[in-house]
């Protein structure tokens, strides 16, 4: 109906044959699990019950904040010039809540169970009902903020007016719900506080969490533009030349928010008097995520800006992204059980690492085809006027 | 549409009343655990690593027989954690030396007064019973593991090998036992005196009665009296608590405060932060608005100041014309039909007239 007619699509590309095989193989992998048991696929036991696969469930929303980051700034703030990545945004942060429910599904015992909280017996003293309370309604939230994609798709005017009237109330709704989650993500890690390595482990690490997702959802927009770009090219709404200074102008974005992420975790470690931690190995790593993953970027993202550097900004958002991944993982496994000899430690399993990389493409192969089909990274022709 | 937005605000509704029950959990009030209630001395110093306890307990709770079977004293060798097949386990952790015999340590579900599991778990799944043994309920749980991941002392244990109806499995401090009068079966089964069952604080009268008989023999310390809010198993022992795989330094403040606390905010988030968003909406329209009133004011001072310059201009030009055509009749003969204007220069040479 829109590009389809346009393009052809060819099935056998280099990405689809290895997509497809990927999407196969982890499939067979999820399917053991849920056939054999946790124990089967992964190696979590009774001192480590969770994992890498908890791990990527905080990376999987973390950056899926560019939904909540760009329609705040466009809708909010009243930044319209970056209306044209709205949609690419809002439907990558679906996707990754998509991911996170997916992954949840995969690492329950009995994930049949999974509205047990909210139905059957309540148990609102704990962080992860907030959680998913939060996700469940900020997921129909997403679904409703792009419905109008699917209307515009069917022609269906008067619907697709409707739930754009609510747009404010929607992104109002969103960020609030994403502020109580993302921060509360951090919160699961506060009844551990023996478990955690004290560096990771902070009363503030609710703050740290939100802060990080918005920088992390800023660089995944940047990242968004630039893989729209390239697979879609002229069929992108947005010109060449608007997207490099959109890029640069989230670059600022970025910079800004990973330097009050930075200054956050500065205060953490004088308030706590943390500082004797940085001369261990722990403080090695610690170092390496903050200073390499968050003030290098922080700086690299200011010097693009100031040099009007688009390429730069592009590598600094991925470098942030890989930061956030990185920082994620610590907390939730590789600082956790930091007293443990090496012998006992947790290390994933090769079944764990195959379910995450499907659960990425499949992610990836989505918004591809999404985006072909459904004006995402363009205008519908018949909605120019309003969009 | 309708149905839409009455789920909308049916979610909110939900969402608050969540809050408010978590503001409710925040009480201030500090619970010192119930009146009464019962619980576990054990004595590290009378333990002679015998395992009857673990050997009652896989008994009392249809587990298979232990592993390995009691008497291999290579069990000592490495330390064992609890699992789904041991709800119990015993460890040495110092070797016998000269006449000084080895000091080992039981383990099990500490049964906290304010237990972690119960707070971290998102469907009430867990109950600290007035008599004091924390239950777990099977019906309701998830498999979300936070329990097992939050615990402080690593006592609970998950059947991870149970594809479809894994459970959390730990120490239950013999709850239907109790209930019938009976002790808890380890405690029943200890040849030594190791494990007391009694009122809690007649435990820890007994146990400060011991620790100040025997200066020698023990730490002046009874773990679980105060750590983390305090447990109702009990321990005293010759070596120090992380000597024996115990928290070390460990908070006496219940760990579910840590929580609590921030999570109480968020109803204070809901009644605030969409208020909030929507005044930064409201200073956005409003700049736009301005903008544009701005706009629209200079476009209509534009026109007017256009439409009165036009108007000079026509009036000039009229003017000049007139003049110009005065010059030309001056120099000919008379004009053979006078603008109006024309005639109103004659009109006072009428009057004159």
């Amino acid at each position: 109906m829109t590009s389809a007619g346009e393009h052809k699509i060819k099935l056998l590309t280099p990405f689809n044959i290895i997509s497809g095989l990927i999407l196969l193989f982890g499939g067979i992998i999820v399917l053991l699990r849920f056939a054999k048991g946790l124990g089967y696929a992964t190696n979590l036991n009774n001192t480590t019950a969770w994992g890498l696969w908890t791990g990527f469930k905080l990376v999987f929303v973390a950056l899926a904040a560019s939904g909540y980051t760009l329609t705040t700034a466009v809708y909010i703030f009243g930044m319209d010039e970056y209306h044209g990545l709205v949609r690419p945004a809002v439907l990558s942060g679906f996707l990754g809540y998509s991911l996170f429910i997916l992954i949840l599904i995969f690492d329950l015992g009995r994930p049949w169970r999974i509205y047990y909280p909210f139905f059957v017996q309540a148990g609102t003293t704990s962080a992860l009902f907030e959680i998913g309370l939060c996700v469940g309604l900020y997921y129909t939230t997403q679904f409703l903020e792009l419905t109008p994609v699917g209307f515009e798709w069917l022609g269906w005017k008067r619907w697709r007016k409707i739930l754009k009237a609510a747009t404010v109330a929607f992104t109002i709704f969103g960020l609030f719900l994403s502020l109580l989650h993302q921060s509360t993500l951090g919160a699961l890690f506060l009844s551990v506080p023996g478990k955690l390595h004290p560096l990771w482990y902070s009363p503030y690490i609710p703050i740290h969490f939100f802060t990080s997702s918005a920088a992390g959802g800023i660089s995944m927009i940047i990242l968004i533009g630039l893989i729209s770009k390239r697979v879609f090219g002229h069929r992108m709404e947005v010109s060449k030349d608007k997207l490099d200074k959109l890029t640069i102008g989230l670059g600022k974005a970025g910079s800004l928010a990973l330097f009050i992420y930075f200054a956050l975790k500065v205060v953490d470690l004088a308030l706590g008097d943390k500082w004797h931690y940085l001369a261990t190995g722990w403080g090695a790593l610690y170092l390496t995520e903050v200073i390499g993953f968050v003030l290098l970027p922080c700086m690299v993202y200011a010097f693009g800006y100031r040099e009007r550097n688009a390429t730069l900004i592009r590598y600094t958002a991925l470098w942030t992204v890989l930061g956030i991944i990185f920082n994620r993982l610590n907390v939730a496994v590789v600082a956790y059980n930091w007293k443990f000899p090496v012998n006992e430690r947790y290390f994933p399993s090769w079944m764990e690492y195959v379910v995450v990389v499907f659960l990425i493409t499949l992610g990836l192969v989505i918004f591809r085809y999404v985006s072909e089909f459904f004006p995402i990274i363009r205008h519908h022709p018949d909605f120019e006027e309003s969009h | 549409m309708g149905v839409s937005r009455r789920d909308f605000i049916k979610g909110v509704a939900i969402g608050s009343l969540a809050a408010a029950g978590t503001a409710k959990a925040n009480s201030v009030r500090r619970f010192k655990g119930y009146e009464d209630t019962t619980g576990l001395l054990y004595d590290s110093t009378l333990c002679i690593g015998c395992r009857q306890c673990e050997k009652a307990c896989n008994e009392v709770n249809d587990l298979p027989p232990v592993e390995p079977p009691i008497g291999d004293k290579s069990v000592f060798d490495h330390k064992r954690k609890v699992s789904d097949k041991q709800y119990t386990v015993v460890n040495r952790y110092k070797k016998a030396e000269g006449n000084k015999p080895p000091v080992f340590r039981k383990h099990q579900c500490m049964h906290c007064q304010e237990p972690t599991c119960a707070s971290v778990c998102f469907v009430s799944a867990f109950t600290k019973t007035p008599e004091g043994p924390v239950l777990y309920n099977p019906d309701v749980c998830v498999g979300c593991r936070y329990c097992v991941f939050a615990c402080p002392y690593y006592a609970i244990s998950y059947e991870f090998s149970d594809p479809f109806t894994p459970k959390v499995a730990r120490c239950t401090m013999c709850y239907p036992r109790i209930k019938k009068g009976l002790k808890p079966a380890c405690s029943e089964a200890c040849p030594t005196g190791a494990i007391q069952y009694g009122k809690r604080k007649d435990l820890l009268e007994l146990a400060r009665d011991r620790i100040r008989k025997n200066p020698g023999k023990y730490v002046h310390h009874i773990f679980g009296e105060n750590e983390y809010g305090g447990t109702s198993w009990l321990t005293i022992a010759g070596l120090p608590p992380e000597d024996l795989d115990l928290p070390k330094d460990p908070m006496y403040e219940p760990l579910p405060n840590l929580t609590t606390g921030f999570l109480s905010l968020a109803p204070i988030a809901a009644a605030t932060i969409p208020g909030l968003l929507a005044g930064f909406y409201a200073f956005t329209k409003r700049k736009e608005n301005l903008h544009k009133e701005e706009l629209s004011r200079k476009l209509k001072e534009t026109k007017k100041a256009m439409s009165i310059e036009m108007e000079e201009k026509l009036l000039k030009a009229g003017i000049e014309m007139k003049e110009a055509l005065d010059k030309v009749h001056d120099r000919g003969a008379a004009p053979p039909a006078a603008p109006s204007g024309a005639h109103g220069s004659e009109a006072p040479d009428d009057k004159r007239g």
